[in-house]
């Protein structure tokens, strides 16, 4: 593996992940703008896409937050979003587990949903490609995402503070949301998962600081898996 | 937004710390360790299983009207969800949904 082919590597990540520069930039602006709103400090929200680096998982945190939920559930159910990240780790291993931790290390720090998507599907097409190739397309691939993260947050929390209350800001977290998982809703196991979430959801609302969207959401989870794993054995 | 500042920093850091855990589990610390298939495929529904719970009662009760059902939120949120489902593109979702609220709520008033 020379320097030149690993540098290659990292432009074509660069090149595939740019794309997604598109996706970034409207929910971070909106996550700025909202948390902002909601009463979060400019520092505060900064500090949020810095540490956190996951839309879904922050704009979750919000919903909670305005719901007035203990400051354990909040916590608890943006991680809840977020464990899907553990299954991209593991598929990941394979590829990267043999380069550097410090390379390792800040892999783990920007693996958000694009990047995996971008770079497994890359490991599928090529993968006799040395770790120093693959880790190179991967921190290529997840430089755009990364970057406009931080840039749009600025931008919506600088923004945000002049949004007047007619523009009914207070529903653009149900609607980022609807936009980010209709289109996830890929399979009849997908309907049925999000279908159970919503339906015991509803059931359980009367449950304070929304415990019923833990047991919705672990319903959900395994009527996913279940369906998927009962379609699968009918095809086969 | 009712949270003391230290809240507000325990919730930031929290989720944080327990994200990069996550991210850094196998590909870090748990080195060779493999998922099984089961533990994979349940992870695989993880977002489509906290989302729509979570933004069910917000659709339904939004704070904004103090809890009472709204026409306008709840066609909003139709709007963006079959434009989701039909275009797969997450901005077309977001503008439609956003066009559909604010000609109801101009509609309606």
């Amino acid at each position: 593996m020379t320097a030149a082919t690993t540098k290659t590597d990292f432009w074509r990540g660069l090149r595939d992940g740019s794309p997604f520069i598109l996706a970034v930039m409207p929910f971070g602006l909106l996550f700025g703008a909202i948390a902002t709103e909601a009463g979060l400090d400019f520092f505060q929200v900064m500090s949020m896409s810095i540490l956190v680096i996951a839309g879904a998982a922050q704009f979750t945190a919000l919903a909670q937050m305005q719901d007035a939920a203990p400051v354990a559930l909040v916590i608890a159910a943006a991680l809840m979003v977020n464990m899907r990240m553990a299954m991209y780790s593991a598929s990941l291993a394979p590829h990267l587990g043999a380069a550097p931790l410090w390379q390792r290390a800040i892999a783990a720090y920007i693996l958000v949903d694009n990047t995996y998507a971008v770079s497994i599907s890359e490991y599928e097409r090529n993968p006799d490609n040395a770790t120093a190739g693959k880790i190179a397309y991967y921190f290529g691939s997840a430089v755009p995402s990364w970057v406009f993260w931080y840039f749009s947050t600025f931008l919506g929390a600088y923004l945000g503070q002049s949004i007047p209350p007619e523009w009914a800001l207070d529903f653009a977290v149900p609607i980022a949301f609807i936009a980010i998982f209709a289109p996830l809703l890929r399979t009849i196991a997908h309907v049925a998962a999000a279908l159970t979430s919503i339906v015991v959801t509803l059931i359980l609302a009367f449950l304070p600081y929304s415990i019923g969207l833990f047991i919705a959401a672990g319903l959900a989870m395994v009527v996913g898996a279940e369906v998927e794993r009962r379609i699968l054995r009918r095809t086969l | 937004m009712t949270y003391s500042t230290t809240a507000i920093w325990v919730i930031i850091i929290g989720i944080g710390l327990g994200t990069y855990m996550i991210r850094f589990s196998f590909m870090g610390a748990l080195g060779r360790a493999r998922l099984p298939e089961w533990a994979m495929r349940l992870l695989r529904y993880t977002p489509v299983a906290v989302i729509p719970g979570l933004i069910a009662p917000m659709v339904l009760w939004p704070a904004a009207t103090a809890g009472e059902p709204d026409p306008a939120r709840i066609a909003a949120a139709l709007a963006a969800a079959v434009l989701g489902v039909f275009t797969k593109n997450v901005v077309i979702a977001v503008l439609g949904g956003a066009a559909t609220l604010y000609l109801m709520l101009y509609l309606i008033g």
